[in-house]
């Protein structure tokens, strides 16, 4: 490389750099007044000529907010416990979706293909309530746990083929490297293919729980206290729904928000130390 | 060449090889004597990394057989036997190394652990035998200094290089090379070509399929044309390459000396990708039912 003088290459940069920056500075402002603007015309309404009161009423988010900000831990508690449970879900239902054997390849195709055909809540639903007719002891299980099991087997089944794909992503020379190497079919997978596969998935299973902890909000159908639970309730008790609801979703918002920035870091990390 | 040829370690015996029905192997034997080296040379689609890759049932034969010492393996192409065949698969490949045209090196060990991990869970050898045997490998191939470095950072050559030593730490009685130079760029070839010479000079034995000539004259013993999935002429290099006796062969030496002049290290027909040959029909990934090849 030489070393240039000619003033026009500093100058590109400098127009590059100026561009880039105004870029960023329109960004933020659109979302300042476009979301500044949604408030002030909440804030503005006209008083509801039945009740007499202003439909939106800061005053009660600032009272409420603790109470509903106390169900965050709930919400994200549900969300880790649900996304453990299932990957260990799609990782077995990935094998068995890749089996040889027709039974297991069957089970596995079976269960993806039930939980992806219904609806979540239904499954919910018919894990709190429907389970326990058959096995009345279930009905003294906690509902979080109860919750976390139908988010588990709901999320296992949409992964598991986020597993198989990530497994069938391997190179088939690892695999016939490792085969002439003489390894057993079990070896194969669990130290050869397995290792890259999981690296290839990571970034998805960090898309699905940042899924999850929105889908998380479906639990409070069965009394979980979690977020949005305590936003119907205080909205309802109240006439206060519009608050409440507003309240709820600009939180999940920046829970999500959140995660995705962190989910960026650590693809960025990822990508760097790749090897 | 240097050492003297000892008595037979492999033997395959009249492999044949459908892919569908397409006939790619219509018997090819080969016996291999030890510190034999033996190159395997032909136009793509002639079968010849097919019957390579037929040898440690990486591809399962469809007739024929592959005997080394006491151990003979059937070809079992409607899979009627079970259990103790693939155990017996398994310690075929465990006497042959094979290196491939990719390398193929596991990209989360570092270079020490790619040549440490089957000698230590598939021989059972120990930890610190293994650690010594690889680092002699290694440094065989000139490759020590990076032990800890992960495969991403190697060169192609480099890769190439530690693959040999992988194959090498498992102590095969047999090496097999599967186009080894023809994925690399053509100032690495060299590296490479000067590794397998000293280990053919040094005894290995060893099954090339390559298309490189220079190593053929410099190290084979003995060079196989094959065309058509039928093995056309046998001999010495000297014979095979410079006084070929059937039309086939001199045809094909002909056309791949005039483009190999052009062109040195592309010469030939472009070796076929890896799996079957060209004109085989497109195995499938993996079908719904389960991993394609032989466990």
């Amino acid at each position: 490389m030489t070393a240039t003088t000619d003033p026009i290459v500093a100058q590109i940069a400098a127009a590059d750099t100026r561009r880039r920056l105004s870029f960023r500075v329109t960004f933020v402002l659109t979302w300042v007044v476009l979301l500044g603007a949604f408030i002030v015309w909440l804030l503005t309404l006209p008083e509801n000529s039945v009740t007499g009161r202003k439909p939106f009423d800061p005053a009660f988010i600032i009272e409420k907010l603790p109470f509903l900000l106390a169900g965050v831990p709930m919400t994200i508690m549900v969300s880790v416990a649900s996304i453990v449970l299932a990957v260990v879900l799609a990782l077995l239902g990935a094998l068995g979706r890749l089996s040889r054997s027709a039974i297991v390849y069957g089970a596995a195709s079976l269960y993806v293909s039930v939980v992806r055909g219904t609806p979540l809540i239904v499954q919910i639903l018919f894990v709190f309530w429907a389970v326990p007719q058959i096995i009345p002891e279930l009905s003294r299980v906690p509902a979080p746990i109860m919750g976390v099991v139908a988010l588990a087997f709901n999320y296992g089944a949409y992964m598991t083929e986020i597993f198989r794909a990530g497994i069938q992503a391997v190179p088939e020379g690892q695999r016939e490297a490792a085969l002439a190497l003489g390894m057993s079919d079990r070896r194969i997978m669990s130290r050869i293919v397995l290792p890259q596969a999981v690296r290839i998935v990571t970034p998805a299973i960090g898309n699905e729980f940042i899924a999850m902890i929105k889908d998380s909000a479906l639990v409070s159908w069965i009394g979980v206290q979690e977020l949005l639970w305590r936003a119907r309730i205080e909205g309802s008790a109240n006439f206060r729904s519009l608050e409440m609801y507003l309240t709820a979703a600009l939180i999940y918002w920046i829970l999500t928000m959140v995660l995705s920035l962190a989910q960026d870091r650590l693809e960025k990390r990822m990508a760097r130390g790749d090897r | 060449m240097s050492v003297p040829l000892g008595g037979v370690v492999l033997e395959a015996t009249d492999i044949e090889k459908f892919f569908g029905d397409n006939h790619v192997l219509h018997g090819v034997s080969l016996a291999m004597r030890k510190h034999e080296t033996v190159m395997l040379i032909g136009r793509s689609g002639s079968g010849k990394t097919t019957f390579l890759r037929c040898l440690n049932f990486l591809e399962e034969p469809t007739r024929g057989s592959v005997a080394m010492g006491d151990l003979r393996v059937e070809a079992d192409p409607l899979q009627k036997k079970g259990r103790s065949r693939r155990g017996d698969i398994r310690q075929l490949r465990t006497q042959t190394g094979m290196v491939f045209q990719e390398f193929n090196l596991f990209p989360h060990m570092s270079v020490l652990d790619n040549c440490i991990d089957a000698p230590i869970n598939v021989k059972g050898v120990s930890k610190d035998e293994a650690v010594a045997r690889a680092e002699r490998y290694l440094d065989k191939v000139q490759m020590l200094e990076k032990r800890d470095e992960f495969p991403a950072r190697l060169s192609g050559g480099q890769k190439q290089r530690v693959a040999i030593a992988r194959a090498l730490s498992m102590e095969p009685e047999v090496l097999l090379f599967d186009e080894p130079t023809s994925a690399l760029d053509p100032e690495l070839i060299g590296e490479v070509i000067v590794v397998m010479e000293q280990l053919a000079h040094e005894g290995s034995t060893m099954i090339v399929v390559s298309h490189e000539m220079g190593f053929a004259r410099e190290a084979a013993d003995r060079v196989l044309y094959l065309e058509g999935g039928l093995v056309v002429e046998e001999g010495p290099p000297e014979q095979v390459l410079d006084d070929p006796k059937e039309e086939a062969t001199k045809l094909f030496l002909k056309r791949f000396l005039s483009e190999g002049a052009k062109t040195p290290t592309e010469a030939g027909p472009p070796p076929p990708p890896l799996g079957p040959p060209a004109g085989a029909p497109d195995v499938p990934d993996i079908p719904p039912g389960g991993h394609r090849g032989v466990g």
